[in-house]
């Protein structure tokens, strides 16, 4: 199964392989946010942490559906499907590779970019580690909602409508950890309520991914 | 490998929620190779499919099981950024064997070897797809028109290389309508299985999954 990870990993670096793409909106979301709001550092303070938040989850979106069409349309999901690893882990080692292409290099960008925006200093370290722990969730999320769609021609528009109401509670307290962090409150319930979130979706939607696989390759 | 028959009797398939065959029975020999014919549409692919593990079958048995399979579909499942040998190497750790070199050798693609996959015209992309049955070591290769696009040399090198599998006690069933020169193979005429049209499941099998 790391040889899955690893054949992932190395096919988003090479050319053509998406990986930057998700960087590259983050970036630009955090800057043309401030040319479109203005200058004025208190506005932009205020409303960065839901801004970098926002910006994180659309990136993640973009790269969702590669995950599976790309091995779907040149037959190897079939392959693998009749392999002898499990499709469950093969789904994991799938979204463990889209996290480490997408979120975490995501996370790593957000410190620089919440300068752009005039994070509060106190929210540098829960903005890294709301991402940290959010974004896993995303790409979890994420695949299943690859499995439900793959094979449908152009399905991204439907990809995106069902995921998106299931990154809203990722949102929600992922945003909610920086904006406390950032004012100096305490952060400790929507922090364990993000980490509640990505532990369960990553317990239970592999197994439901590979099931939606099962019924959309017969 | 064993040297078990792999009996399949009886079997219905459907496609697209329409069973195509129903009442197929064979048995495969280790050994041997089957050669399944019919007209295009018949549900040569759907029954390989089925008996690969990747659709369930509406009815029968299949003593056949799924971990047994290697199976070549239509597509090859190569990715274009990787070269010929990294993509042998990806499957060869899926399915947990050392065959790389053996599939590059006996598949005549040592000279590819580091090239990458994208610049493989089609009959060299269909011998890597091909050399993947080598490299996972199944005993029953299930062939989806193996010989599409390959010339006369590269089929022969093929048969050549089925024989050699059936000669280790192996066995191979496909669906071709080119003679690969197999004396051996067995032919299995899908025309009479062909099921009259009727919709896979009852109403009341959908009334049960809708309750």
């Amino acid at each position: 199964m790391i040889a899955l990870l690893l054949r992932d990993l190395r096919l988003a670096v090479r050319a053509g392989g998406g990986f930057g793409l998700g960087l590259a909106f983050f970036l630009l979301v955090a800057v043309l946010v401030p040319l479109g709001v203005g200058p004025e550092g208190g506005t932009l303070a205020k409303i960065a942490p839901g801004i970098l938040w926002v910006g994180a989850l659309l990136a993640c979106l973009l790269s969702l559906d590669r995950i599976f069409a790309l091995d779907f349309e040149d037959g190897s999901l079939d392959l693998l499907a009749t392999a002898p690893i499990p499709l469950e882990g093969a789904v994991a080692m799938k979204s463990a590779a889209h996290w480490l292409v997408t979120g975490l290099p995501l996370t790593l960008a957000a410190p620089v970019l919440g300068v752009l925006l005039h994070l509060p200093g106190e929210g540098y370290f829960w903005l890294v580690a709301s991402l940290a722990l959010g974004t896993p969730a995303l790409s979890v999320i994420g695949t299943f909602g690859a499995a439900l769609t793959v094979g449908l021609k152009r399905g991204g528009l439907l990809l995106s409508l069902l995921v998106l109401p299931l990154y809203v509670p990722t949102l929600i307290f992922g945003a909610e950890v920086v904006k406390r962090g950032a004012a100096g409150m305490a952060v400790e319930v929507p922090l364990l309520l993000l980490a509640g979130i990505t532990l369960g979706a990553a317990a239970v939607l592999p197994f439901a991914s590979a099931l939606a696989l099962r019924i959309n390759l017969r | 490998m064993t040297a078990k028959d792999y009996r399949v009797s009886d079997l219905a398939v459907a496609r697209g929620g329409l069973v195509v065959l129903e009442g197929v029975g064979f048995t495969l020999r280790p050994g041997h190779a089957l050669v399944l014919r019919g007209p295009n549409g018949v549900g040569k692919t759907t029954l390989l499919r089925t008996l690969a593990g990747l659709q369930p079958p509406v009815a029968g048995d299949i003593g056949l099981p799924p971990e047994a399979i290697a199976y070549a579909a239509h597509a090859d499942g190569l990715k274009a950024t990787l070269s010929v040998a990294e993509n042998l190497a990806f499957w060869a750790a899926i399915y947990g064997t050392d065959r790389v070199e053996t599939a590059l050798d006996r598949m005549n693609l040592r000279e590819l070897r580091d090239r990458s996959a994208a610049s493989l015209s089609a009959g060299q992309k269909r011998r890597l797809g091909l050399a993947r049955l080598l490299v996972s070591g199944r005993p029953v290769w299930m062939l989806d028109e193996p010989t599409v696009s390959l010339d006369a040399a590269s089929v022969a090198l093929f048969a050549d290389v089925v024989r050699g599998h059936l000669a280790e006690g192996g066995a191979a069933l496909m669906a071709t309508h080119i003679d690969l020169g197999l004396t051996e193979a067995g032919v299995l005429d899908l025309t009479p299985f062909k099921a009259r049209g009727q919709a896979a499941g009852t109403a009341s099998d959908f009334d049960e999954a809708f309750a």
